[in-house]
């Protein structure tokens, strides 16, 4: 059905991009230091590196929200000069955000036709929108309600709709910014499918991720960039998993962590039975039985939305429990308040880490004692120490390797994975008894990512309890010692690691007993 | 006493001075919501209100035409919107401070020009009452309805207006959006500056109609201060109607209907302290908000500057 030329959306293909030279400095910072990129017809261009490589800013470039200090951009051999997102779409270049550009009190539909002419003129057009989109979706295999409003769509849909918007304004080239970082790996294998099928139908596609075992298994070429300079390009059959570590990291890295033995001595924490609401106002939990032991890392796996979140708010009482019980050390704690809680030494790393781990135009310093800010030494009589928090602060930094300028750097203006290690110092210096870990690493780069999972380790070797919640399953089966499988608010199935494939946890992720062949029916 | 409320005549005067009194409630914070649903909140109304108030009473006084009494206070309105976006758009000014600001300049200029240019308290002949053939006629609908002014009619049909501007034109699409995500909106083209523009000048003019409401419509009269808090009372309008035209137009007519109740039982001389009745609406505008103001959720953006960069 496409002829040589034009793409299933019915644009022209755009069979070659090239970026030459390009340089851009922020005060302080060379974000681009003379890069060649460029991205063909028919291929996925994987762009590799750590956070602050340049990735981003390279793009953004592309996509006209940057303006380059040097270099050029060259459109099938002719340069062109992109001033703004208006310039880049009307050229054929769609860019797919990191943070969906997507506003959530609007339908599918009006996300999708915001900011385009309507064919009624001051009207808007939204069925003719809809049947587009329908369309659309069609040709692309992708499922979507353009009636439904954005914020009930989940994760993986609300990437569809970006791609849609993108194809709706006729991208012939798709820069696609870390596409996976929120993704459950079903949601992974879903987008790849769409992925090939775009670049099979002519559509060039710029891939930026630091999951190398992503980009090796979607890209046909492979550029590193690391502090903003080109590393190299090279086709992805002739490069290792281990190779492109060590370029983009500049170092040796290591993949599997020491874990060391296994030694379950009591019961931390323990969940009878424990259900509770959620968000939307559907059941969240419905009877979560768990235990927690010492020394042990229990992973909690499960496709985003079936009960994680709530299992972490109902422990750390955020979020009330509706029946049963949560024992902590054997005492119950159910329907404490969060801070009596955690006053019994349980630490929180939460999902959201910017929205729940810690208040970002507060310094890193005072970041670190949100939880013990009303105890001594920190505080005495309601007066701050602050002499005391700023040591506390340095000491902090240090040990967990912050990258801050100071302890008075605001915790907005650090990258995502000193962030994450701000909230770390903050959960671990306490020594806690135990430690509810949700999505720990997601969106950290490779180094980051690395530490914080030693770090959990080495919690675990001490003797704390952790619960890892995470959709990330690669990361389930490396760091844990025993596998909870949530499925709509139920455990399905708790597989000890030596049993657990990624065969046999998709499937109880998807709601199906591997002895079974149907799914549960709820 | 009190039943002398509950008489037939009282009853009507009651719901037509209470629909009458919504006009100036539904101009501004009809104009309010606009502005909020694209993320700015403006606390000038108040002041913009009083211009618009004293300019059309000015030019009407002046030159007889109540159209162009009423153009001016919108121009007066249009310019105070003009000067409120240059400051939260282009300046990224925190927008409660600078509203407030706004206001008092409202307050101010309108007092300093009324003692220079006039002085003294004045009276002009409104707008007259429209009389619509067959609906005035009705026994008690017609005259709690249909004996009202141009400008009350136009207050009401403002609200169907509004509803569909923002929720069936391509411009009102871009007016939610850059309420709730400014960022998405600018990566698809839509210029949030010029969206924040337009409704802030709208608001601007519609609280210049508010304003020339009371002085050429209602009371047909302007003194010092007379929009007496109404302006802020349109403010958290918008709020108790959850962003929503329709739900404006409920507050309005549930804040008018007490005030109308209160200037009624003053009429009727009813054993209450005025100073109490006077204050009812007042206090019933806290006790809704209360109720009221965690049950939906703003526009995600609003009062928050918008600035590209990251």
């Amino acid at each position: 059905m496409t002829e040589a030329n034009t793409l299933p959306s019915g644009r022209t293909r755009l069979d070659r991009l090239e970026m030459r030279g390009i340089t851009k400095r922020f005060p302080g910072v060379l974000a681009s230091d003379h890069v060649d990129f460029d991205v063909q017809a028919g291929e996925v261009h994987a762009l590799l590196g750590e956070n602050g490589a340049g990735k981003s800013t390279l793009m953004k470039i592309l996509y006209g929200l940057y303006h380059p200090d040097e270099g050029q951009i060259l459109l099938n051999g002719q340069p062109v000069t992109i001033a703004s997102p208006t310039d880049s779409i009307r050229l054929g270049i769609g860019m797919i955000h990191q943070h969906f550009m997507l506003v959530p009190t609007l339908t599918v539909a009006e996300n999708v036709a915001l900011g385009l002419p309507s064919s009624r003129g001051a009207l808007t057009d939204l069925d003719r929108v809809s049947k587009r989109i329908l369309e659309l979706a069609e040709i692309y295999s992708l499922k979507i309600d353009p009636s439904a409003y954005v914020w009930q769509l989940s994760v993986g849909q609300q990437q569809r709709v970006e791609i849609i918007k993108a194809l709706y304004r006729g991208a012939a080239l798709l820069i696609l910014d870390e596409p996976t970082a929120v993704l459950t790996p079903q949601e992974v294998d879903e987008l790849f499918v769409i992925m090939r099928q775009m670049t099979r139908d002519g559509h060039g596609l710029v891939f930026i991720s630091h999951k190398l075992h992503e980009v090796v298994e979607i890209s046909n070429r492979i550029t590193v960039l690391r502090d903003g300079r080109k590393i190299g390009t090279r086709p992805t059959s002739e490069i290792t998993k281990q190779d492109l570590a060590n370029w983009m990291v500049g170092r040796e890295v290591s993949f599997a962590p020491d874990r060391g033995d296994v030694k379950c001595a009591e019961a931390r924490l323990q969940l009878e039975n424990v259900a509770c609401g959620s968000d939307r106002g559907t059941p969240g939990l419905r009877g979560v039985s768990l235990e927690l032991c010492s020394g042990e890392i229990l992973g909690i796996a499960g496709v985003s939305g079936n009960g994680q979140r709530e299992l972490a708010e109902a422990i750390t009482g955020l979020r009330k429990v509706t029946s049963g019980k949560v024992l902590l050390e054997g005492r119950d704690i159910t329907g404490l308040t969060p801070a009596e809680i955690t006053d019994r030494m349980l630490s929180y790393i939460p999902e959201e880490r910017m929205r729940d781990g810690m208040i970002k135009d507060f310094s890193v310093a005072e970041n670190m004692i949100l939880r013990e800010h009303t105890k001594m030494p920190y505080s005495r009589s309601g007066l701050l120490n602050l002499r005391e928090i700023s040591r506390h602060a340095d000491e902090l930094i240090a040990q967990f390797h912050v990258k801050t300028p100071s302890h008075d750097t605001l915790a907005k203006n650090l990258s995502g994975g000193n962030i994450q290690k701000v909230v770390l110092a903050r959960e671990i210096f306490r020594t806690p008894r135990v430690i509810i870990a949700a999505q720990p690493t997601r969106g950290l780069d490779i180094g980051a990512t690395e530490y914080v999972r030693e770090q959990l380790l080495e919690q675990r070797r001490k003797g704390v309890a952790v619960m890892l919640i995470s959709e990330d399953l690669d990361e389930i089966l490396a760091l844990s010692d025993r596998i909870a499988v949530l499925y709509e608010g139920q455990v399905m199935d708790i597989v000890p690691r030596e049993d657990a494939t990624p065969e046999r946890l998709g499937l109880l992720m998807a709601g199906v007993h591997p002895e079974e062949s149907a799914p549960v029916v709820k | 006493m009190i039943s002398d409320l509950l008489s037939v005549t009282v009853l009507i005067g009651i719901l037509a001075s209470g629909i009458r009194l919504a006009t100036p409630y539904l101009y501004a914070a009809i104009g309010e919501t606009f502005g909020q649903k694209s993320g700015v909140l403006n606390l000038g109304v108040e002041g913009q209100m009083l211009l618009g108030s004293f300019a059309a009473f000015y030019v009407t006084f002046k030159t007889g035409n109540l159209w162009l009494g009423l153009l001016t206070a919108m121009l007066v309105g249009a310019l105070m919107g003009l000067a409120m976006a240059y400051v939260t758009v282009n300046l990224h000014a925190q927008q409660g401070i600078s509203g407030i600001g706004f206001y008092l300049f409202g307050l101010g200029m309108s007092e300093l020009l009324f003692q220079s240019l006039m002085g003294s308290v004045e009276t002009i002949q409104g707008f007259p009452k429209v009389h619509i053939p067959f609906l005035s006629d009705i026994p008690g609908i017609g005259e709690i309805f249909f004996s009202q002014n141009a400008l009350v009619y136009g207050a009401y049909l403002l609200v169907p207006l509004a509803w569909f501007v923002l929720n069936k034109t391509t411009l009102g699409l871009k007016i939610r959006a850059v309420g709730e995500n400014p960022d998405a909106a600018d990566s698809l083209g839509v210029s949030v500056a010029r969206v924040r523009y337009f409704t802030i000048i709208l608001g601007g003019t519609l609280s210049g109609i508010a304003g020339a409401s009371l002085s050429i419509a209602l009371l047909n009269v302007f003194q010092q201060g007379m929009t007496s808090g109404q302006g802020f009372i349109a403010v958290a309008l918008v709020y108790f109607g959850a962003w929503r035209p329709v739900g404006v137009l409920g507050g309005a007519l549930l804040f008018s209907l007490v005030n109308s109740l209160q200037l009624w039982i003053q009429v009727l001389g009813i054993p209450i302290p005025s100073d109490i009745a006077v204050m009812m609406p007042y206090v019933l505008t806290i006790l809704v908000l209360v109720a009221t103001v965690s049950r939906v959720r703003a526009p995600s953006a609003l009062s928050k500057p918008f600035e590209r960069e990251d």
